[in-house]
């Protein structure tokens, strides 16, 4: 089956006076596998919900292949969705709850049994079927619940925080078969999670919500590498972030910080085109000897180690500058000792790591 | 080392006191439920030496009476049954899936025939729907025809299914209620709509708490003495074993035959309910955070709707209405409405059975007391010790459920036959049987009660308590049942609430006239027409005090529901 386009346009959703989504703009390409992600209350389950048809949207449109689907309902939709707790139906059995899509569509029955049969063998339930929903662990009714939204072929498949109920080592070992699941079948897939890890490992693209807003909309990498806001840049991943002001001198440019004091920056920085703050990523600093001469291309403060962590691939150090915290990720080589509090460093940021993100 | 909180199986420890404990229940409910239902069970298979006898069942089906019985006693369950399905269909599902204002009303609907004891409500519904009650004479008036719902069977269907139906209808609602939304939106999601969505997943869904209300009302209709007697009707099973054993005596084994085909249909009743709800499985469905989304009604179905329920209100205001104007009149027969007022009913019932309203305060009130203290101390030995065979305490009191108050009755007076406490005298014979009788009926209620209570209250709490230096016992006092009182309170309530409208053991037990409760009375006054007057006014009295009750139930358990700090188990 060809794989279809998904695009939201515009929409807008409120129930009673709490505004839910506004002005969402969504494409997602055929094949893709879309993941959309923030916080609790960001909007987005309700979002998948939308495009599954079990809310309306009170302004703008949700096509599907090119067609509106806001008149149609949810039963007409032909759009897969895999309820976060599953919502198997605990008075039928494995191979029942899978059948069923398949009776609603009035197949026959050698059709429908070929289908199940199919099905059961992809998520790989073989000899579960005449089990009920409550004698399957959590893992086993996760897979019952996509087979059964794959059973009816959807032109979409839609996936509400799948991996939730799942134990952590059961979850990363469930999301690399998902990924692998949605690459065989291609079918677009979009999928609901408020673990930014999740996303970054299984998703091409990602749309980040916030406060029914979609912040930005990036693959992995560029979210990564290029957030847009506030938000983006801590929401995924860990960021260093200072108010202050970029100041264009003759000496070259300097940012004066109220929490780390007036800055020299490499001279290769560009001033932002509006007020901003200074940006960067933990892992772009590099901390050395308090006697660390001045190095061409970053910038270097300096500070008083205030705490740390070991994370075991790295050390994560709390350094203090001026009046400020800054985190900074050195990598653990084995027998190496960590930095006694209280010794004092030079932090290095080299000029790609610094970003100027718009208040 | 101890697993993680949150686990229930974390308790390996339990001490002297807590197996004396245990003894102690076990015995109370050895010897004033298991072996007076024993002891009926074992008369009715005895032949006049004691050995094993089936002549006694034989000689029951050679009675045309008996047969007559039997089948009226299943067809007037079964209709009921049937009737009452009717009227608490719709009304639920109202509730459950529509948007709709008036769900206090239908809430009220529910509670409103519980507070009226079914036999008290009996001779006002003859009143109003007999062959010259109220209705029938507006027909006969206006169209000539009259309707025969108070004839014979038709009556204690009638009766029944206006006192019974709240029973279908709160457990059918609780369990369209507790349907996860999301298991409605994965049918509809795989293209399922409709009737078809209806048939295929929420009906299934809901049948567990539509079997529970059902089997229940089958099981007291099925056992009801009180209703048919103040009818007049004795073709049914329950009156049968009433007049045998107060006719021709205890003596008689039919009447014992009659207390055990009770039991059995009963606890086959109970089984057969309990088995269906095991075996579908449905213990993972787990709500999700979403709120039940429900449908706005049309305005034809609002009409409809609303109809249906101003319908049902006023059916099942009749009898309290009907009670009312009954304990008012001077005189009223062969007219729509009484035509002479009076309070003189009230005055003369304040005079004669200030005796009797005593009575019921005291029985019910120790009996309701004894429910929590027992509810609460099995509670606690079930849920929170690893004593083995605990479950066993919780089973024998599941049995008092399905236990007809007339085969305790009858079981109480044939087990204790000449039982002679000190300063009590005959047991058989005192208040103290009211007690025990009120109590061991009611023990179910207070148990579920407590133990959802309980339920409520995560283990860690009482850890917190025993580890900052409180014993097992001062836990229990200091945190645990303060934690409970509102579930302790309803319990309580509810048992002196029911116990109070009693009447199957009640009949049985009133050995002189000193000793009767209200209840008693109300049934004793009605047998004449001349009493029907004080009769009804006691009957108001009653309802009062059983609503008081109720609402007082309600006021506790809402109050305790919104001060949230029990920090409920995940």
């Amino acid at each position: 089956m060809k794989p279809v386009a998904v695009a939201v346009e515009n929409v807008a959703l409120h129930f009673g006076a709490t505004q839910v989504l506004r002005d969402i703009n969504l494409k997602v390409e055929p094949g893709e596998f879309f993941a959309l992600l923030g916080p609790s209350g960001s909007g987005k389950s309700t979002l998948l919900r939308l495009i599954a048809g079990f809310n309306r949207n009170q302004a703008g449109r949700v096509l599907i292949d090119g067609h509106d689907v806001s008149a149609v309902p949810p039963w007409q939709r032909n759009v897969g969705m895999v309820f976060q707790n599953y919502a198997l139906w605990p008075h039928m059995t494995v191979a029942q709850n899978i059948a069923f899509g398949l009776e609603e569509r009035r197949l026959p029955t050698a059709d429908i049994k070929r289908r199940v049969a199919a099905v059961v063998e992809l998520v790989e339930l073989n000899g579960l079927e005449q089990r009920r929903p409550g004698q399957l662990s959590g893992g086993q009714q996760q897979r019952v619940a996509i087979a059964r939204t794959l059973a009816i072929e959807p032109q979409l498949l839609l996936l509400d925080e799948p991996l939730s109920n799942l134990d952590a080592k059961l979850r990363l070992q469930t999301r690399q078969e998902l990924k692998k699941l949605q690459r065989r079948l291609n079918i677009t897939t979009l999928f609901v999670t408020h673990d930014q890890e999740e996303a970054l490992t299984t998703c091409d693209r990602i749309a980040v919500l916030d406060q029914g807003v979609i912040q930005q909309v990036g693959t992995p990498l560029a979210l990564f590498d290029h957030p847009q806001n506030r938000f983006v840049s801590q929401f995924i991943g860990s960021t260093n972030l200072f108010a202050g002001q970029f100041l264009a001198g003759d000496t070259g440019p300097s940012f004066a910080s109220p929490a780390l004091g007036l800055l020299a920056l490499p001279s290769v920085l560009v001033a932002p085109s509006e007020p901003s703050e200074m940006a960067f990523r933990p892992h772009a600093v590099r901390l050395c000897s308090a006697e660390q001469p001045a190095l061409a291309g970053h910038l270097q403060l300096s500070g008083v180690v205030h705490h740390q962590e070991f994370l075991g691939a790295f050390l994560r150090y709390e350094v203090r500058v001026g009046s400020a915290l800054v985190l900074a990720d050195q990598a653990h080589v084995r027998g190496q000792p960590s930095l006694p509090l209280g010794t004092a460093v030079s932090l290095l940021i080299p000029a790609t790591e610094i970003r100027f993100i718009a208040l | 080392m101890r697993s993680p909180a949150g686990s229930q199986a974390n308790k390996p420890r339990h001490g002297v006191g807590v197996v004396l404990l245990a003894l102690a229940i076990a015995a109370f409910l050895l010897t004033f439920l298991l072996l007076p239902v024993a002891t009926v069970v074992v008369t009715a298979f005895s032949n006049a030496q004691g050995g094993f006898t089936l002549a006694h069942f034989s000689a029951f089906a050679e009675i045309s009476l008996m047969r007559e019985s039997f089948a009226n006693s299943l067809y007037v369950a079964g209709m009921t049954v049937f009737f009452a399905t009717l009227l608490a269909v719709p009304l639920a599902a109202i509730t459950a899936r529509f948007e709709f204002r008036g769900a206090l009303l239908i809430q009220t609907l529910g509670v409103l025939p519980l507070i009226m004891p079914a036999f008290v409500g009996a001779v006002a519904m003859q009143l109003l729907f007999g062959r010259s009650g109220s209705v029938n004479l507006l027909l006969n008036s206006a169209f000539g025809v009259s309707l025969p719902l108070m004839e014979g069977l038709n009556g204690v269907i009638f009766v029944e299914t206006l006192h019974y139906f709240p029973f279908i209808l709160l457990n059918l609602a609780a369990s369209l209620a507790n349907i996860d939304p999301a298991m409605e939106e994965a049918g509809q999601n795989l293209g399922s709509s409709g009737w078809r969505l209806f048939r295929k997943i929420v009906f299934p869904l809901a049948l567990p708490g539509y079997i529970a209300g059902a089997s229940l009302v089958f099981i007291k209709v099925f056992d009801d003495l009180g209703t048919p007697l103040v009818l007049n009707v004795t073709n049914m099973l329950a009156p049968q074993a009433y007049l045998r054993v107060t006719s021709i005596g205890l003596e008689d084994p039919i009447g014992y035959v009659i207390c055990v085909i009770l039991v059995l249909f009963s606890v086959a009743a109970m089984g057969g309910a309990w088995w269906f709800v095991q075996r579908g499985d449905f213990a993972i469905q787990s709500r999700g955070g979403v709120s039940s989304p429900r449908r706005k009604l049309s305005g034809s179905q609002s009409l409809l709707a609303y109809g249906w329920i101003v319908a049902v209100l006023l059916l099942v205001l009749s009898p309290h209405l009907g009670i009312l104007l009954l304990s008012l009149s001077k005189v009223w027969s062969f007219t729509v409405l009484p035509e002479q007022f009076t309070l003189l009913h009230y005055a003369t019932v304040l005079e004669d059975s200030t005796r009797m309203i005593w009575n019921t305060f005291l029985y019910c009130g120790l009996a309701a007391l004894l429910d929590v203290v027992l509810g609460t101390a099995i509670a606690y030995l079930v849920m929170r010790t690893q004593l083995p065979g605990r479950q066993l305490l919780d089973h024998m009191v599941t049995v008092a459920l399905a236990m007809p108050g007339l085969v305790l009755g009858i079981g109480y007076l044939r087990a204790f036959r000449g039982v002679e406490l000190p300063w009590i005298g005959p047991l058989t014979a005192s208040w103290l049987i009211f007690v025990i009788a009120y109590a061991v009926r009611r023990l179910p209620y207070a148990l579920r009660s407590c133990m959802a209570a309980m339920a409520q209250i995560h283990p860690a709490l009482e850890e917190a308590a025993e580890n900052l230096g409180a014993s097992r016992w001062r836990t229990l006092r200091r945190v645990l049942v303060p934690l409970m009182m509102g579930g302790i309170l309803a319990g309580f309530v509810t048992s002196f609430v029911t116990a109070a409208g009693e009447i199957s053991e009640t009949i049985l037990l009133t050995s002189r006239e000193s000793l009767a409760p209200m209840s008693y009375g109300i049934y004793l006054y009605m047998q004449s027409i001349s009493g029907r007057g004080p009769g009804a006014a006691l009957g108001v009295i009653a309802v009062l005090l059983i609503g008081l009750g109720t609402w007082l139930t309600h006021r506790v358990a809402a109050r305790h529901a919104s001060h949230d700090v029990k920090g409920s188990a995940p």
